[in-house]
């Protein structure tokens, strides 16, 4: 097993690595130019080729590519063109913000997901099931900025029920209800999609599952329903499930830079939406980078736990 | 010997949006305490379901028990809540099924498995309830039991999984064992095998037996009495011995060929012209009427009733009301 994962890990190297080239090639590809967000539109030609010129600009592409590169190795993402700070000091400090609202919908989307799957599995064509499928597909169906814009027209705007933005209450001291409260919405939003498609997991791997032959042993054995279901039944479902969750991970990343822009949320999605108005290319490739290290990581985990709930997989 | 289970009229019907499927439709037979009744018929005709209606564990939704009584021990099955029937399920009444490859829980080890079942209807402990399956293990012929133990199923052979699900059953002492085809999905080696030690076993443990198959050489090696079903109904009740020496249905007698005897290696069904009429369409008289050699005119139009021909042998035909058979 230990093996089997440092295998792994070196394999992510060149995955990494062909990641980082293609980002590379087309945020240079994509029209506009660093500066001119930057600069004074007033300012000489002369200066605007100097500032180019310091930033590595000028250089053909794969130059300008070797030497990120060769600093990234290092551990310097380099500085930001606009903010003219370290980028890794702006990632770390809006990382925690993300992260809580990723695992706060992600515990949102499990705790309701997965039981709804089941139930919807267990009582199939009911109208349970069909209530959650409706719901479900509506769920996947619905753009994440239109829900959250709702949502905060509904809670926000006209009940006054949540802020309409932001972390904290500004200028207050820590306050943990302070923070769920301005956490809920997005996590609701961040979480929805989510939230649809392990529904629509849960319920089809444990249809498959409650059909099984060793189903029907241990209803035979004389356990409760709830046995039957829960111990016999969903630890088989929860393999492929959590499989899938894995390769969800990275999708939070994706999500949340809507989620973060749309509640002014100070995250890495924040960041990263600012960064690509402004081409601040070593911010842009720095998250990008996060974000494929994330999926790697995410497809390494989820194959991890299929062997552990699997006993006959082994590495 | 004293009657441990008595299904009198079972009626166990599959319904679709405006079908009835009458799969088993009024069955009646007893099974003595101690003894191995079996039951043998064509596939479709109803065997499993009738099994799985003992269980009180008919697939649905789409299947149900409608009519009858399965007095089982004094009390009526039939009556007792879900509640009730978890305490006979795996304890009274135990099941093994045709499948082993798929019948045990891949994610679960053979020992938790075993031990599940001790724990929940013996109340044991967890070390107990260790020992005793342990135990178990090597009575169904595990040498080293205690290493299968922490092993997952999908380890074990076919023959090995039959092995663990027969422990299982036997585990709570049931009993009423009921065995849906234990061997047709094994090597013949190992259905020898798996028929000796159920044989053993139901010395053994004193348990009574339901033994569903198709193999009349099955039949022929541990059963008392034989249950014919054609669909869905009993045609024929017979001990073992008379059945093969004299089988009275001509259903049976298709079924054993033209000349039957017990002492001639007759292991398979003989093939019988014509197909097991679909539950939703059974014929309206005898529903064996469209392949029955000996049809006659009344046939068609009525049902014949289950009568007993000789004390202890019954048989569902006109001919023998004529005297003739
Ligand atoms: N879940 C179900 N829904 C609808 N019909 C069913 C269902 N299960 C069984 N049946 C029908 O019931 C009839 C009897 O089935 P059963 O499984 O009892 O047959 P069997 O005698 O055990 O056959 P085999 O020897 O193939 O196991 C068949 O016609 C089958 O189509
Ligand atoms: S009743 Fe008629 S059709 Fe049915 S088995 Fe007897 S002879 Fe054949
Ligand atoms: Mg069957």
């Amino acid at each position: 097993m230990t093996t089997y994962i440092i295998r792994r890990l070196i394999m992510m190297i060149p995955i990494l690595f062909g990641i980082s080239v293609i980002s590379f090639a087309i945020m240079y590809a994509a029209p506009g130019k660093p500066t001119v967000m930057d600069l004074d539109p007033d300012i000489s030609v002369e200066a605007r080729e100097a500032q180019m010129e310091r930033l590595g600009l000028n250089d053909p592409p794969h130059i300008q590519y070797i030497n990120w590169m060769s600093n990234v190795v290092k551990g310097d993402f380099g500085t930001s063109f606009t903010k003219k700070q370290p980028v890794r000091d702006m990632i770390a400090d809006r990382l925690p913000n993300t992260l809580i609202l990723m695992i706060f919908s992600t515990i949102l989307a499990v705790i309701i997901a997965i039981p709804f799957g089941v139930l919807s599995a267990t009582k199939q064509y009911s109208k349970l099931d069909y209530g959650v499928t409706i719901t479900s597909f509506l769920g996947l169906a619905t753009p994440n900025f239109w829900l959250g814009l709702m949502l905060i027209m509904l809670f926000s705007v006209q009940l006054g029920w949540t802020p309409v933005g932001g972390v904290s209450t500004l200028g207050g001291e820590f306050n943990l209800l302070d923070r769920l409260h301005h956490l809920i919405l997005p996590a609701i939003v961040l979480a929805t999609a989510d939230m649809a498609g392990l529904t629509r997991y849960t319920r089809s791997s444990m249809l498959e599952v409650i059909n099984q032959d060793y189903i029907r042993t241990a209803r035979a054995k004389g356990f409760r329903e709830k046995t039957v279901i829960y111990k016999h039944g969903l630890r088989n479902a929860l393999i492929p499930i959590i499989t899938i969750f894995g390769l969800m991970l990275p999708t939070f990343i994706g999500g949340s830079v809507i989620v973060e822009q749309l509640f002014s949320w100070p995250g890495i999605g924040h960041l990263f939406i600012s960064a690509t108005f402004e081409r601040d290319y070593p911010v842009i490739m720095a998250i990008t980078m996060f974000g494929a290290v994330l999926t790697v990581i995410g497809n390494l985990i989820a194959d991890i736990l299929y062997a552990v709930l699997d006993p006959r997989i082994e590495y | 010997m004293s009657t441990l289970l008595e299904v009198k009229n079972l009626k166990t019907h599959f319904f679709s949006k405006n079908k009835v499927f009458p799969v088993v439709d009024g069955l009646d037979f007893n099974v003595k305490k101690g003894e191995t009744l079996a039951i043998v018929g064509e596939s479709g005709s109803g065997k499993s379901i009738t099994s799985l209606s003992i269980m009180g564990l008919v697939p649905k939704p789409g299947g149900k028990t409608v009519a009858g009584e399965i007095i089982f021990d004094g009390t009526d099955l039939l009556s007792l809540s879900e509640n009730e029937m978890y305490k006979v399920r795996g304890n009274d009444i135990a099941m093994i099924f045709q499948e082993p490859m798929t019948s045990l829980n891949p994610v679960l080890t053979i020992g938790e498995q075993i031990t599940e079942v001790l724990i929940y209807h013996k109340k044991i402990s967890k070390k107990e309830a260790r020992q005793r399956a342990v135990d178990l293990l090597k009575i169904v012929g595990f040498a080293r039991a205690e290493e299968i133990l922490d092993d997952y199923p999908h380890r074990l052979s076919g023959g090995m999984r039959q092995r663990v699900m027969i422990a299982m059953a036997m585990s709570c002492d049931p009993k009423l064992l009921i065995a849906d085809e234990p061997t047709t999905a094994l090597d013949v080696t190992v259905q020898a095998q798996i028929l000796e030690l159920m044989k053993d076993l139901s010395h053994k443990f004193d348990s009574s037996i339901i033994l569903i198959t198709h193999d009349l050489g099955v039949v022929a090696e541990l059963a008392d009495r034989v249950l014919v079903m054609y669909a869905g109904q009993v045609v024929e009740e017979s001990e073992i011995v008379q059945l093969f020496d004299n089988p009275l249905h001509p259903y049976t007698q298709g079924l054993l060929g033209s000349v039957p005897k017990i002492n001639e290696e007759q292991e398979r069904l003989s093939s019988i012209g014509g197909n097991v009429p679909s539950p939703d369409n059974f014929p309206k008289g005898c529903r064996f009427s469209t392949r029955c050699p000996h049809v006659m005119e009344k046939c068609i139009e009525n049902q014949p009733d289950l009568i007993e021909v000789y004390p202890g042998r019954k048989s569902r035909c006109f001919l023998h009301e004529e005297g003739d058979s």
